[in-house]
């Protein structure tokens, strides 16, 4: 593979300097929460390795994950990192169509066995043979299959190949499932967001590319350095969490004067994701900082947990919805009034029998 | 089990009391039941519960926003660390609960053991089932719990005693953080349990789980220790299970 230009290779024809290479080591070194000797580690790295080739499909999706990639805050990361990784397959980006579109990717599947890494944005519903999902004339689930037989590894882009999102929702009647369900024996690293933040998809890539192997993962397969805190940890807001000021109405007081959004329904408390550290479109804003409750986007079935403004989960379960506090006194009152009427019936049964005693 | 014992304590005064067509009186018995640890934890447990129940629903469901500066007020803060120190006191007791149960009397077993293999067992808890249906004249005697006692005990308190400390800790342990002590341990239910919001509304119904479990509780060793034949409420006070008469069961 000797033909391959090395990162760095690119990124000089692509007119950046050295200058601004060795900047972007930095930069991506501190984005990984590295220390800052490994700065030349990557730069060496980039220096001396090929790129690495990666497919990118396209299920059941929005293609939010897509939109979302492109728009990577640092300049460097988004024309680099796609030119970079050589992305020789993406329906929605590449310049061919058709059948040269589906030839590359044969093509690259085969000049690159094992070497190229498989991403894939969406996810394959089962039902009906997956008729509901066709690429190039055939199911996506058969181009998923595929595609993922000689992957080095995989990455599920976005909730809907990590957890299912919205097409997996209840009553889900594609059968839509993630990737993890279909694909059993390749790693796969889960990047979790409906869309996931660019900087954290493309910290992901950069991390893969320069050290060769994929980040250290977390129990349910996500990149820790990017999933190991809940957005509440970190959240700007989360002193008046602490001191107990939260709005209350969408327009009172506190809504303006920026109280933690928890009693209108925030899912920051339960939601892994970078949103508080990295921030949206090159760190202006996140939902919390624009005043809107975190909705759980990167949490497993978070369509499902009832109203993003409730902050006590609807548990459907029981037909009705209801949360766990209007199921629990509603069981407690019943049990009351069982214990205050076998009360009352005891009462009377040893006032009988104590009659019956005396006389 | 109890019965047993029991049994054997009166079986000669029995054979004595028949010999005698019935007209011998004896006085009241008194067995040391409950020991002084397992006292003093009945009552820390109770303690605690009450805590984790009113901060816990505190936590689920914040109390009236309060004005001023937020680093003036630390409100939910002091509430989230009572019911975390709430927690750790409930789940260190119940490790000693279990210490106890190996090293402490019999009726220190009787928590975790349920003899549902033994048919006697199930005729006595039929029998208990009617004596609360009014059915039943008159109740058995028993130096530790009745079969459905037991069974209270066991699959309500027991096992959502360790349910709440299970899914207690692994929220705990979100909060600690990743490859924490609390994480490592009891991190594997947030996946199972519907990730963390699933967990918390999992731990919340295992709160109203236990409310249920105090007020039949409550409500049972009352009138128990009013209708039944021996003490309930100063047992568990004083150790000592009094008999109110001296009829065989």
């Amino acid at each position: 593979m000797s033909q391959i230009e090395t990162f760095y290779e690119v990124m000089r024809r692509q007119g950046i300097t050295r200058r601004s290479f060795l900047k972007y080591c930095s930069l991506t070194a501190a984005a990984l929460g590295l220390g800052p000797t490994f700065a030349p580690k990557i730069a060496n790295a980039m220096e001396t390795k090929p790129r690495t080739p990666v497919l990118w499909l396209h299920g059941l999706e929005c293609t939010c994950c897509s939109e979302s990639f492109i728009r990577s805050a640092h300049p460097l990361v988004k024309d680099v990192v796609l030119s970079m990784i050589s992305l020789d397959y993406d329906d929605t980006l590449m310049a061919a169509a058709g059948h040269q579109a589906e030839q590359s990717l044969e093509d690259t599947m085969k000049k690159y066995k094992g070497e190229y890494i498989l991403a894939v944005e969406g996810n394959p519903p089962l039902n009906e043979d997956g008729m509901f999902c066709i690429v190039g004339g055939k199911p996506f689930l058969d181009q998923l299959k595929h595609a993922a037989k000689d992957a080095k590894a995989i990455i599920a882009w976005g909730s809907c190949a990590s957890w299912g999102c919205v097409q997996a929702a209840r009553p889900n009647p594609t059968q839509a499932v993630p990737i993890h369900k279909v694909i059993t024996d390749k790693p796969i690293i889960k990047v979790p967001g409906c869309p996931p933040i660019a900087e954290v998809m493309t910290g992901v890539i950069t991390y893969m590319l320069t050290f060769g192997c994929i980040p250290e993962l977390d129990r349910q397969g996500r990149p820790k350095m990017f999933y190991s805190q809940r957005i509440h940890d970190k959240c700007y807001r989360r002193p008046h969490f602490d001191a107990g000021q939260f709005v209350e109405h969408w327009d009172d007081e506190g809504a303006r004067k920026g109280y933690c959004l928890y009693k209108v329904g925030c899912k920051g408390p339960t939601t892994y994701n970078a949103c508080s550290t990295v921030r949206w479109n090159e760190g202006t804003s996140f939902p919390i900082q624009a005043g809107h409750g975190c909705i759980g986007c990167s949490e497993e079935g978070f369509w499902d947990k009832g109203s993003f403004y409730d902050r006590l989960s609807n548990i459907q379960q029981f037909g009705i919805e209801q949360n766990a506090d209007q199921i629990g006194m509603a069981v407690a009152g019943g049990v009351g009034a069982a214990i205050a009427g076998h009360a009352a019936v005891s009462a009377i049964k040893r006032a009988q029998h104590k009659g019956e005693q005396e006389s | 089990m109890t019965t047993a014992v029991n049994k054997q304590q009166t079986a000669t005064a029995d054979s004595q009391a028949t010999r005698d067509a019935g007209l011998i009186k004896r006085r009241q018995t008194a067995v040391y039941v409950y020991e002084a640890p397992l006292r003093l934890w009945h009552w820390v447990t109770v303690f605690s519960v009450l805590t984790l129940c009113v901060t816990g629903y505190l936590i689920g469901s914040p109390l009236p926003t309060l004005p001023g500066e937020a680093s003036d007020n630390y409100l939910m803060g002091y509430i989230r660390f009572a019911h975390f120190a709430a927690g750790y006191l409930l789940a260190v007791a119940f490790i000693g609960r279990i210490y106890w149960a190996l090293v402490g009397n019999s009726h220190a077993r009787e928590l975790f053991l349920v003899p549902l293999h033994r048919v006697q067992w199930w005729r006595e808890a039929w029998h208990e089932v009617r004596w609360y249906l009014f059915l039943e004249k008159t109740p058995k005697k028993y130096i530790g719990h009745n079969p459905l006692g037991q069974c209270a005990m066991f699959f309500m308190f027991v096992l959502g005693n360790l349910f709440m400390i299970f899914t207690g800790f692994a929220l705990y342990g979100e909060g600690l953080g990743q490859d924490s002590w609390a994480d490592q341990l009891f991190g594997w239910l947030i996946p199972l349990l519907g990730q963390s919001q699933g967990v918390h509304s999992w731990h919340h119904l295992g709160m109203w789980y236990l409310i249920i479990f105090v007020m039949i509780h409550v409500y049972v060793a009352v009138r128990e220790d009013i209708m039944s034949r021996q003490s309930l409420i100063s047992t568990m006070i004083g150790g000592w299970r009094m008999f109110k008469d001296d009829r065989p069961d």
